[in-house]
């Protein structure tokens, strides 16, 4: 491997005339705009992970600890507002996304490579206005992320600029979802019919449809906000005759899809992952392929369910909480295949398998409470509670958040062709599983007993519950460093990986590591089933 | 082989059905858009049946009816327009072209005096008159500002695509055999065409 | 690849669109000053949705391009209709 420097690669060579950092901001090629996604969405990450420390910090004792409580306001509005919009929402799609649906389908390229590069600015536009938004006089939004009317219309904050910095990057998600469905459409490979794709592209395609049909919902929503803050138009104001619920129907008629935006590509990832580590084919390819399509429809019928105190009408109530119910059937399909796969197989728990696994028992554990929210009586009484706020980090940290970090050490050697140390990789997933517990499971408890979310204060009898929670972040945020820190060494000095370091064998695996420029020497012709480990002999390894 | 989808070129990748692909998704994001506002006008109108229509007296009919017709037909030189460039007349592709320019300028005209009429008898948006209305005219109202506003603002984002198209067209870059870009404006414009044919009976013809 | 979308549409055949676009206007515009109660709502909104129809048939092209266009244009036809659907479950029944 002397030569290896001399190899050809998406990093060495450029599709534009540039070289040095105007090679990448004018880039059009989707490895290198997945990983410009990356550097700025792992950056507000971490933004948002600090505000949530920071949070957590004013919470371990009850009374003021560190911040006012119209700052600790603000910070559970930021931490909201730049995890979903700004990391959770974009971070599968728009990093792994874009690095991997084109050469898991054979693709040199997306469909749009210029409209995919505009997609990445908008975003920056919107992450930017987000920023500013913190600065200008008027001070940092406070009304959760969820923007509810009246309070959204009367806040003194600057409420407008976060909301138009949501409808930009609603704009980018939008831009992504067209470019993706038509990729999947127009640009696969000879021989890859819809059910060759790998189970990561039928997620990514199902979320691309939620992304094109739904963000307008939310768009428009915003938008009327906006115009009702500057011009006084009567919309959503109840002093006007509006109807404030109806602002809820509207944004969650968004928000509730969204949900599926953000789980939906980090199962297709679990679908990738488990074949890879079994040494097996997937159990139930096409139940697992319609299941994806399934939650994206089904998901758009539940989004009452978040509204079930507002005040709607009990027949909306019980058709939503039944609807709620059915959502989980296609989760439980996958979730049974997942393990069916793993059943008889020859398992190496390799660090991403074992993510995998991390997922599967806090994801569980999130999807279970789900039901608990969706069903009326229950959810009364939860309502507004820690309860909610355990649940849906269980469903996003812990589903998201846990696969985000699985693809991750997945994909890495082959994004950067660089390996990361095994053993620091399988600690990290211990305390990431520890810390984690420890943050939300108490969350759970205090809920049950009627602590409030977005509170400040407390009552004393849940200090101990809070203080075991606050603990539990540090130990989470310190294993995040962690993680950054062992792949950013990997990155410098790690030794280099082959082409097929884990034996997968969907189409990314038969490339070098890193790809080349167009991906592929020659445009694959499909013959394999997606998961057929009989090429794995054919394959090389170097 | 068909003259517009490029498999045959090296390299250069010209795909006219992905480009039409991407956007008719993207024509359904503007129908959820407004798809969005039209259930808002739908709720309302049911929370408040009477009011839509006492309000509803104050809109001119006949300028409705008017635009209404400009911009069916503005539609049809559109179409007429690809018409010609696809049996290669580009001197009568942009004359009609041309044409839906003037159109589409003459909604935008009628739609300013119709506005101004509206402000100089006191109902926009906040205004005194308005607030001492019932709640149902303040939404009527709100909603009219906001729909047509909105839809006038996608004509003025149509009239800047057709302008470029005609420079395209003038310049040889959109011809007979490369006019997936005219398709794909002449798509938009329909769609603009689409929406008003909806928001015209809602909100002229509640009598 | 397809040749669906060589098909050309005749001059002819668009100004005959045309001019049924303009009869269901001043049909419409008709209807509306005759006092029909509840119904004038109905009727206008299906000369309405005839003319849409017209539109993205023949001057959009849709019937005769690529079929998976019409699926599209089903999926979000179906998502706008849920949603109508399910939110006035909630503003019927309160």
């Amino acid at each position: 491997m002397a030569d290896a420097v001399a190899v050809k690669n998406f990093y060495n060579q450029s599709t534009n005339k540039h070289t040095g950092i105007l090679s990448w901001l004018l880039t059009k090629d989707h490895k290198r705009i997945g990983l410009m996604y990356m550097v700025a969405i792992l950056t507000f990450f971490v933004v948002g992970m600090l505000i949530g420390i920071l949070m957590r910090l004013e919470l371990i004792a009850p009374g003021r600890t560190i911040m006012s409580a119209q700052t600790y306001n603000s910070l559970f509005t930021l931490h909201g507002v730049i995890m979903i919009f700004l990391f959770i929402i974009p971070g599968l799609p728009a990093i792994f996304g874009n690095f991997f649906l084109p050469i898991q389908i054979g693709a040199e390229d997306v469909a749009f490579p210029r409209l995919n590069l505009l997609s990445w600015y908008v975003y920056i536009v919107g992450a930017i206005l987000v920023i500013v938004s913190l600065f200008l006089p008027g001070g940092p939004i406070d009304t959760g992320w969820t923007f509810y009317i009246p309070y959204s219309v009367r806040s003194s904050t600057n409420i407008s600029m976060a909301l138009f910095a949501a409808f930009v990057l609603g704009f980018s998600s939008i831009l992504t979802g067209i470019n993706f469905i038509t990729t999947v459409h127009r640009l696969r490979a000879p021989g890859m019919g819809f059910f060759k794709m790998p189970l990561f592209v039928w997620a990514t395609y199902a979320t691309a449809w939620i992304q094109v049909i739904a963000t307008p919902v939310i768009a428009i929503t915003i938008l009327l906000v906006i115009i009702e803050r500057a011009f006084g138009v009567g919309i959503f104001d109840p002093a006007l005759g509006g109807d404030p619920i109806l602002f809820q129907h509207l944004f969650w008629i968004y928000s509730h899809p969204a949900v599926y935006i953000m789980i939906l590509p980090a199962m297709g990832v679990v679908s990738e992952i488990i074949p890879t580590f079994s040494r097996r084919t997937i159990f139930g390819y096409k139940q697992i392929a319609y299941s994806s399509l399934a939650i994206a429809f089904i998901g758009y019928l539940v989004w009452a369910h978040h509204m079930f105190s507002s005040g709607m009408s009990d027949t909306a109530r019980w058709i939503f909480s039944l609807l709620t119910f059915i959502v989980a059937l296609p989760s439980g399909v996958k979730i049974f295949n997942w393990v069916a796969t793993m059943y008889k197989g020859s398992i190496d728990p390799k660090p991403p398998f074992l993510w995998v696994m991390n997922f599967i028992f806090l994801f569980s554990i999130g999807g279970l409470t789900g039901l608990v929210l969706g069903s009326l009586a229950t959810d009364i009484h939860l309502t507004d509670t820690y309860f909610v706020v355990a649940h849906f980090h269980y469903v996003m940290f812990g589903g998201t958040g846990t696969i985000f970090f699985a693809a991750l050490h997945y994909w890495f050697p082959k994004m950067f062709g660089k390996m990361y140390n095994m053993k620091f990789a399988r600690i990290a997933v211990v305390l990431y599983f520890i810390g984690f517990n420890m943050l939300y499971f108490p969350k759970f408890i205090m809920g049950y007993m009627g602590m409030p979310r977005r509170y400040y204060d407390y009552l004393p009898q849940f200090t101990t519950l809070q203080e075991i929670s606050t603990i539990g972040s540090w130990i989470l945020v310190g294993t995040i460093f962690f993680i950054f820190g062992y792949l950013f060494h990997a990155l410098r000095k790690g030794k280099k990986a082959t082409s097929n370091p884990w034996g997968g064998v969907t189409l990314e695996w038969h490339i070098p590591s890193p790809p080349p420029l167009e991906n592929f020497e020659k445009i694959p012709t499909i013959t394999h089933e997606p998961y057929d480990f009989s090429q794995l002999k054919e394959m090389k390894d170097e | 082989m068909s003259n517009n989808t490029g498999t045959a070129a090296h390299h250069v990748h010209r795909d006219d059905v992905g480009a039409k692909m991407g956007m008719w998704l993207f024509l359904f994001t503007e129908v959820l858009l407004f798809g969005g506002m039209f259930l808002i006008y739908a709720v309302y109108r049911y929370q408040y049946p009477d009011q839509f229509h006492i309000a509803a007296m104050e809109l001119n009919t006949t300028m409705g009816t008017l635009n209404t017709i400009i911009l069916l037909t503005s539609s049809l030189t559109v179409a007429l327009s690809i018409a010609a460039l696809q049996k290669g007349n580009k001197f009568l592709s942009l004359c009609f072209l041309s044409i839906t320019l003037l159109f589409a300028l003459m909604f935008m005209v009628i739609k300013y005096f119709e506005w101004t009429t509206k402000i100089s008898h006191g109902i926009y948006p906040g205004s005194p008159e308005l607030l001492t209305k019932p709640n149902g005219q303040i939404l009527f109202f709100g909603l009219y500002y906001i729909m047509t506003g909105l839809h006038g603002l996608h004509v003025l984002v149509g009239m800047v695509v057709i302008s470029f198209m005609i420079v395209f067209i003038a310049r040889d870059k959109v011809t007979s055999d490369n006019y997936v870009k005219l398709e794909n404006s002449g798509l938009y414009w329909h769609l603009v065409d689409l929406i008003w044919i909806f928001l015209f009976p809602l909100f002229y013809l509640i009598q | 690849m397809s040749e669906n979308n060589k098909h050309h549409i005749s001059y002819g055949t668009y100004i005959l669109v045309w001019a049924a676009l303009i009869a269901f206007t001043s049909i419409t515009v008709t209807i509306a000053g005759v006092s029909l109660g509840r119904y004038t709502l109905f009727i206008a909104l299906s000369i309405a949705a005839i003319k849409s129809a017209l539109v993205i048939n023949i001057f959009m092209h849709i019937k005769f391009d690529e079929p998976i266009f019409k699926v599209f244009l089903g999926i979000s036809g179906a998502t706008l209709f849920i949603i109508f659907l399910l939110t006035f479950f909630d503003y019927i029944y309160r």
